[in-house]
């Protein structure tokens, strides 16, 4: 796994921290180690005008992706963009924002539709241009599961990225098969005798990814966005079905501040819920380390969408289901291991 | 070639020969025949540079036939019934978006009850769509206008549905003329698209449109419809000279130069209409018959002029808009509307859930209409004691079951009383 | 035009004999059509397939209801539906059985009928004896072409090889054959 510390030389072990954080900045790395959107020739696939809310993760994760991908093909590249916030901002009529070929079907079909652009690329010998298929967890876990299961089942050549911000968000926020369990949303109001949504639902789909047995499964999130570029990268070196699944907090949802993004999305994977790793053909090869281990609240306390939890005694209990969710997680995936990986 | 060949064999073979790049579908009767063909010549390399995929549902496939097209691909699928009506929202899309996509509809009814029998009432779900609609009068015509889809949609930009009746021509085995790959090609130039996702210059396709410009693009659908009707004719004419024979157009009439009774009908039951009039014809009775090729888009003129000079229109359809009446013939209407001194129009629903339509009832149904037409829709044959009898029972009890287990139920009691 | 109606059983082959009759009277230059009475695939359940043949183009499309010829590949039939129905007084009636038409109580019927057009002949065991299994289909056929003379033994013959790999097409032509020669005419 990736160290955290950049060796110089062999006489100085520098830790690099910017502002509280354990982020390792662009301009004291070598070139190669640089992320791609700290180059000048970076293909700006989602280019600057787009209406994202102030501080949208999915913006800034759909950003670092789309170029890394990018660079990764030579900017042979077409996207599939499933029916979402995503689609929506980036193509606010007249205008759109994308400056990679980008094709908006419907919201449950990307993963199909995008099987038929790389059989058409296929066909028309042009093995080199690639594709990706991208949309929200709506579109993913839950209208668009049977078409991703289908694309995996097939094994077609696409990279499916799915942009987690755990709910229907341009909608109104209602509650999605990727909404945690306790997290209020429109129709999982803070209301009644368990307020929020329902503990013992909802799903993994990157566990399920796995269990498909797809040549690259991993997930990602915009606290670490080296991170999402390699495995973007390392995702287009191979060929077969692929699945990256990032979490991109979104403040009007989450009822976060604009600036806390980055933020809460580090305290997601440092408190144990949103665990970070890879698969390849069905066995988890590998996952990052929590450096240091936070309790849930800190993570929780942040979002409005769980403030009922600390407005009552059985509010507190439920965090404490909460972190044993967590707590389940940093077990199940070794998240907390001092040698070696998963 | 001449060949006694399964009509859905013949339009797999015709299909190939139209170089289909991207053939994707989801098994769903009667279509199956027609894919498993294709699957089949994709594997013997009958047919070359085309990428075959099997997928998990209709939504699939239809998406899969977008994202292919959008990429400038040759793009085909086939399906029926439920598996439209699973795929309509893609349906909706692909003419929205303008993409030629050919898509074979072996018309089945949509249930419940489940039907796995011909009728129109799938093509007729989406007939608003923005697809055009060809119908096939035998397989030799359906195995025809695949090829005349693919020009018709790559022309214009939009997709077309050829329908083909489920069973009736599906699966019956009769004389088809396999055309030749050189007269194909000569016929149907590579596909040249419009608007494609291409690195080379990246555009976005699929962008939401407000109040401001729907209005506009819907118009524009319509208006791409209107040159339809101009286009069907020429490349039947042009088919008729690269092939030799007539097949397509947008109508064609039977014995309707004097005809006092003109009958409109759509698809395979045609045949069985034309054999009726020729004894209606001989007992010195002035009838006669329309087919319609294309009902969308819908040739308003071109009917009208059929038409205008009849006393009393009959139109015979495997259609039942629910509440309404015949959807056929209230399109024929439309051919009609604000015409002085025009036909009346009548209304027969047959056929539906894969009914025989036979000569004797089209004989007795046509000759009433010469002497007493009827108003709103005539149901052909409908058994009104098993349907009296159901009305009775459950005026008499409140949970008196499903209709069609007490249809079904009073249907092998009448059957045993008659045996008996 | 000239119809006959086929009846047997799910897997009995009901389908591949009308088809195979229309390819036979194609080759005789003749228009044909066939077509099966569709229904849920199950094994065991009756089926009915027809095939009109005619020297000019075939445009009905309804079921045959007054046929001009039965084929019965399945003698229980007769007792599960009415299969005679609509068989024209001048019809033909082959039915696939070991027993005479006395035995199979069909007299009535074969009386109704002109002299030597109603017959039975041993196809499932012309079938076993040539092909392995017991599908009378092919022999069936090449009985029906005796007695009727509306196609050709060499026309049935084509057909069945033009359908099957060579092995398979020879021993049912074998079939069919067997059943031809046991077959005598039916008088003009």
């Amino acid at each position: 796994m990736n160290d955290r510390t950049i060796t110089m030389d062999a006489t100085q072990k520098l830790h690099f921290y910017q502002k509280g954080t354990f982020t390792v900045g662009n301009r004291l790395v070598s070139e190669e180690q640089r992320a791609v959107q700290a180059s000048a020739d970076r293909s700006n696939a989602l280019t600057c005008g787009h209406r994202a809310c102030q501080g949208c993760g999915e913006a800034l994760g759909a950003r670092f992706a789309i170029d890394a991908a990018m660079r990764a093909t030579d900017n042979n590249l077409i996207a599939v963009n499933a029916t979402g916030c995503l689609e929506v901002f980036t193509t606010p009529y007249p205008e759109t924002s994308w400056q990679t070929p980008w094709l908006h079907s419907l919201f449950g079909n990307a993963a199909a539709v995008a099987t038929g652009v790389a059989a058409a690329m296929r066909v028309k010998g042009r093995p080199e241009v690639r594709t990706i298929a991208q949309g929200g967890d709506g579109g993913t876990t839950d209208i668009g599961f049977g078409c991703l299961s289908g694309m995996f089942e097939r094994n077609d050549d696409v990279l499916y990225i799915c942009y987690d911000n755990e709910a229907y968000m341009n909608t109104g926020v209602q509650r999605s098969s990727a909404t945690p369990p306790a997290a209020r949303t429109a129709t999982t109001p803070a209301m009644g005798r368990a307020p929020g949504n329902v503990f013992g639902t909802g799903k993994s789909v990157p566990k399920i990814a796995v269990a498909h047995g797809i040549p690259y499964v991993a997930t990602a999130t915009v606290a670490d966005l080296h991170d999402l570029e390699r495995k973007v990268t390392k995702a287009m070196g191979i060929h077969g079905a692929r699945y990256l699944h990032i979490h991109v907090p979104c403040p009007l949802g989450w009822g976060s501040l604009s600036h806390d993004t980055i933020r809460l999305a580090r305290l997601a994977v440092e408190c144990g819920l949103f665990p970070l790793f890879e698969a390849e053909h069905g066995v988890i090869t590998g996952s990052q380390k929590i450096r240091r281990q936070v309790p849930v609240e800190d993570y929780l306390k942040p979002q409005r969408r769980f403030a009922h939890l600390f407005a009552s005694e059985e509010g507190k209990k439920r965090i404490g289901q909460v972190q044993a969710i967590a707590d389940h997680n940093i077990a199940e995936y070794h998240l907390l291991d001092q040698e070696g990986d998963a | 070639m001449l060949k006694q060949i399964e009509g859905s064999r013949a339009m797999a073979e015709t299909i190939g020969l139209c170089r289909p790049e991207v053939i994707c579908a989801y098994p769903i009767t009667p279509q199956t025949h027609i894919v498993e063909g294709l699957g089949e010549m994709v594997r013997t390399g009958e047919i070359t540079k085309c990428e075959f995929i099997n997928v998990e549902s209709e939504f699939a496939a239809l998406s899969v036939a977008i994202g292919a097209s959008a990429a400038g691909a040759r793009a085909y699928t086939a399906t029926a019934s439920q598996g439209l009506l699973f795929m309509a929202e893609a349906v909706y899309n692909a003419s929205g978006l303008g993409l030629p996509i050919v898509m074979t509809l072996g018309n089945r009814a949509i249930g419940a009850p489940i039907n796995i029998w011909n009728d129109h009432s799938d093509a007729m779900a989406v007939c608003d769509s923005g697809w055009m609609q060809l119908f096939a009068e035998t397989n030799q015509e359906a195995a025809d206008l695949h090829i005349q889809a693919f020009r018709l949609a790559e022309e214009l930009s939009m997709p077309v549905m050829v329908c083909v009746d489920g069973f009736i021509l599906t699966h019956a085995v009769e004389q088809v003329d396999i055309p030749e790959q050189d007269d194909v090609d000569a016929y149907l130039p590579p596909y040249e698209p419009v608007q494609v996702l291409d690195p080379q210059a990246p555009i976005s396709i699929g962008a939401m449109v407000g109040p401001d410009a729907f209005t506009e693009v819907r118009y524009l659908q319509h208006y791409k419809q209107t040159l339809a009707l101009r286009l069907i004719p020429e490349f039947a004419a042009e088919f008729k000279t690269q092939f030799g024979r007539d097949s397509g157009g947008l109508l064609r009439s039977y014995r309707t130069e004097d005809a006092e009774l003109i009958v409109v009908a759509m698809g395979s039951v045609n045949g069985t209409i034309k054999d009726t009039i020729d004894e209606m014809r001989a007992d010195g009775l002035s009838v006669g018959l329309v087919t319609l090729v294309s009902f969308r888009p819908f040739p308003t003129k071109a009917l009208r002029e059929k038409l205008v000079g009849a006393r009393n229109v009959v139109v015979i359809e495997k259609s039942l808009a629910v509440g309404m009446g015949g959807p056929l013939a209230n399109n024929v209407d439309l051919a009609l509307r604000n015409v002085a001194g025009a036909p009346q129009v009548h209304s027969v629903i047959a056929g539906l859930g894969g009914r025989p339509i036979t000569s004797a009832s089209l004989h007795r149904v046509l000759r009433r209409a010469l002497v007493q037409p009827w108003d709103g829709s005539q149901f052909l044959d409908l058994n009104e004691e098993i349907v009296a009898k159901e009305l009775h029972y459950v005026r008499k009890v409140r949970r008196s079951g499903p209709t069609a287990e007490n249809l079904l139920r009073r249907l092998s009691e009448a059957a045993e009383k008659a045996a008996v | 035009m000239f119809q006959v109606r086929i009846h047997g059983r799910g897997g009995q082959g009901v389908v591949t004999a009308a088809e195979l009759l229309s390819v036979a009277a194609y080759r005789e230059g003749k228009h044909a059509q066939a077509f099966p009475s569709f229904g849920s695939e199950r094994m065991g359940a009756p089926v009915v397939s027809f095939c009109r043949i005619d020297d000019k183009e075939i445009r009905l499309r309804e079921p045959i209801l007054v046929p001009d010829a039965l084929i019965v590949q399945d003698p229980t039939l007769f007792k599960a539906i009415d299969v005679c129905q609509g068989l024209k007084l001048t019809g033909y009636l082959l039915v696939n059985s070991n027993r005479s038409l006395s035995e199979l109580h069909l007299d009535a019927i074969a009386n109704e009928l002109p002299v030597g057009h109603a017959l039975t002949v041993p196809a499932s065991e012309f079938a076993l004896k040539h092909v392995g299994r017991p599908l009378p289909n092919a022999a069936l056929l090449g009985a029906f072409a005796r007695l009727t003379g509306v196609v050709q033994l060499k026309s049935v013959a084509a057909a069945i090889s033009e359908k099957f790999p060579e092995k398979i097409a020879a021993a049912n032509i074998a079939a069919a054959t067997a059943a031809y020669d046991a077959v005598a005419p039916a008088a003009a």
